[in-house]
């Protein structure tokens, strides 16, 4: 887990150039169905969202060649990869590390933004709902997708846990969470 | 006695954050317009409440709702309501505002603890004991306006329980009559439990400078790679005939660590965070940061640095009022 005090770190161009090659329709399917396995595992996310329940938001990892649309759809969502701008009524745009370091506790949003590593554009109530709806969720998105792995499920934890090392890129929940 | 940290929590994980990093007291909100943060995607309904107390009482810590908004004319029925659950959720106490509610809460529910909000502006003795006097009230908030002496003043004149802020935003005016965010948007803290509501907010991004609206009022542009603040009236940077500025107040943080001490020898009872609105992460930095403050204050040791700036709105601190070196 990274300090939070630390440099938000950038995806290698090394890393995101390959990723241009990658097929966007395949990779959505696969992450619909594990963003429903989420939902599944944590309905009150969508409780949380509100009246937000329903609008489609973009998220943009700016060192990436794409960008994620999640449409919450009531508590059924559907991820859609895309290039370019994507389509949603709000935009949260910034480095892989500082959305995936949100999303497991690691940055403050609000710290973010006064930083500029973090850019919200569309309707700014929307994205509030979806930054404090995740945080309230205590979401480690390793650990859903290792619940999914069944032999795989130690080794690739222990993966997880050597990427987040080397790469100072927040891939689990934080340890002090766990300590609750 | 050591000084209790009073910590924000706008959502059941906040405050298990807080309670994990040491928070002495919790204050949180119900989920609508009753208290001062009634921001989407945040805030407790009544049974995340009611878990939230059993959890934060397992651990040792306590609990204080906020209802520290103002009722609305003839519809003051929601205010009364949390006031009830509160006291049914197990709350070691709610923080009010509005005399009216106060008095409800004094007549209906007498053994609930009542402590005075910040937004009551209550900002000299002879206030303080009115409040105390003629509601029960057992502790003052203490507006952001006072300077160290003025806090210690008080506490000579009064029984009352003072807590005080000592970090987190700041606000420009003396808490609970400012109308800058209604003036822009129709909605406010007092009334509705939003500063400059995130409804009423554009940002626009043009090759990094970014640009700032508030009710369709551009408030402020900041040039790329400069720190950026939150989009409210009193941090606004503002262009008159000659120059450009931040006309109300610089957007900064309040940071008191290092005038912990002082603050104790003012007679200060509790150190309030401010920040409901922010994450679990912020939460679990700051509240670490004070509790390990209050500690080495009760052993003799010098307070330690903090790490905060990168918290802090605009990236910058201040000690507010607390040193009036504008006088």
């Amino acid at each position: 887990m990274p300090h939070p005090s630390a440099p938000i770190p950038q995806t290698p161009t090394a890393v995101a150039l390959p990723l241009r090659l990658l097929p966007l329709g395949p990779l959505s399917l696969s992450l619909t169905a594990y963003s429903r396995s989420v939902a599944r595992r944590h309905p009150g996310l969508f409780r949380r969202l509100g009246a937000y329940n329903h609008t489609r938001f973009v998220l943009d990892p700016t060192d990436l060649p794409f960008v994620i649309c999640l449409d919450p759809n009531g508590g059924v969502p559907r991820v859609t990869l895309t290039r370019g701008q994507g389509d949603g009524a709000a935009r949260i745009a910034g480095p892989l590390a500082a959305l995936l370091g949100m999303v497991h506790g690691a940055f403050d949003g609000d710290a973010l933004f006064f930083s500029r590593d973090l850019v919200i554009e569309g309707d700014t109530s929307a994205a509030l709902a979806l930054r404090n709806a995740i945080d309230d969720a205590e979401l480690d998105l390793s650990q859903e997708i290792t619940r999914l792995s069944g032999p795989f499920a130690a080794p690739l934890q222990r993966l997880f846990a050597l990427m987040e090392r080397r790469s100072g890129v927040s891939l689990t929940r934080s340890k002090e969470v766990d300590a609750w | 006695m050591v000084m209790e940290i009073v910590c924000p929590a706008g959502t059941p994980a906040a405050m298990r954050a807080a309670v994990s990093a040491g928070a002495h007291t919790v204050y949180c909100g119900f989920a609508d317009e009753t208290n001062a943060r009634n921001f989407p995607g945040l805030n407790f309904g009544r049974n995340e409440m009611r878990e939230g107390i059993a959890f934060a009482h397992a651990h040792g810590s306590q609990v204080l709702i906020a209802i520290n908004t103002f009722p609305r004319a003839g519809d003051e029925g929601p205010w009364h309501r949390a006031v009830a659950d509160a006291q049914s959720c197990g709350a070691n106490a709610v923080i009010l505002a509005d005399i009216g509610l106060l008095d409800y809460a004094a007549r209906h529910h007498p053994d609930l603890r009542r402590h005075l909000s910040v937004q009551a502006a209550a900002a000299n003795a002879d206030m303080i004991n009115f409040y105390a006097d003629t509601f029960g009230v057992k502790r003052v908030v203490l507006p952001r306006v006072l300077s160290v002496p003025e806090i210690a003043a008080i506490n000579a004149e009064t029984a009352v329980e003072t807590e005080v802020f000592v970090f987190g935003g700041l606000c420009v005016m003396a808490e609970g009559r400012c109308s800058l965010s209604s003036y822009a948007t129709g909605l406010s803290p007092n009334m509705n439990g939003v500063c400059s509501p995130a409804s009423h907010v554009d940002y626009h991004n043009d090759n990094g400078v970014l640009d700032a609206r508030l009710g369709g009022y551009t408030i402020h542009r900041v040039q790329k790679d400069k720190p950026a603040p939150y989009p409210t009236l009193c941090k606004g940077c503002f262009s008159t005939t000659d120059k450009t500025g931040h006309l109300f107040e610089d957007p900064v943080s309040l940071n008191a660590e290092q005038l912990i001490p002082q603050l104790q020898k003012a007679g200060v009872t509790a150190l309030k965070i401010e920040g409901r609105q922010r994450s679990r992460s912020y939460v679990a930095q700051v509240v670490r940061n004070f509790r390990a403050a209050v500690d080495a204050l009760e052993a003799g040791q010098p307070m330690p640095e903090g790490m905060l700036a990168r918290l802090s709105e605009g990236q910058a601190m201040t000690t507010g009022a607390y040193k009036k070196t504008w006088r």
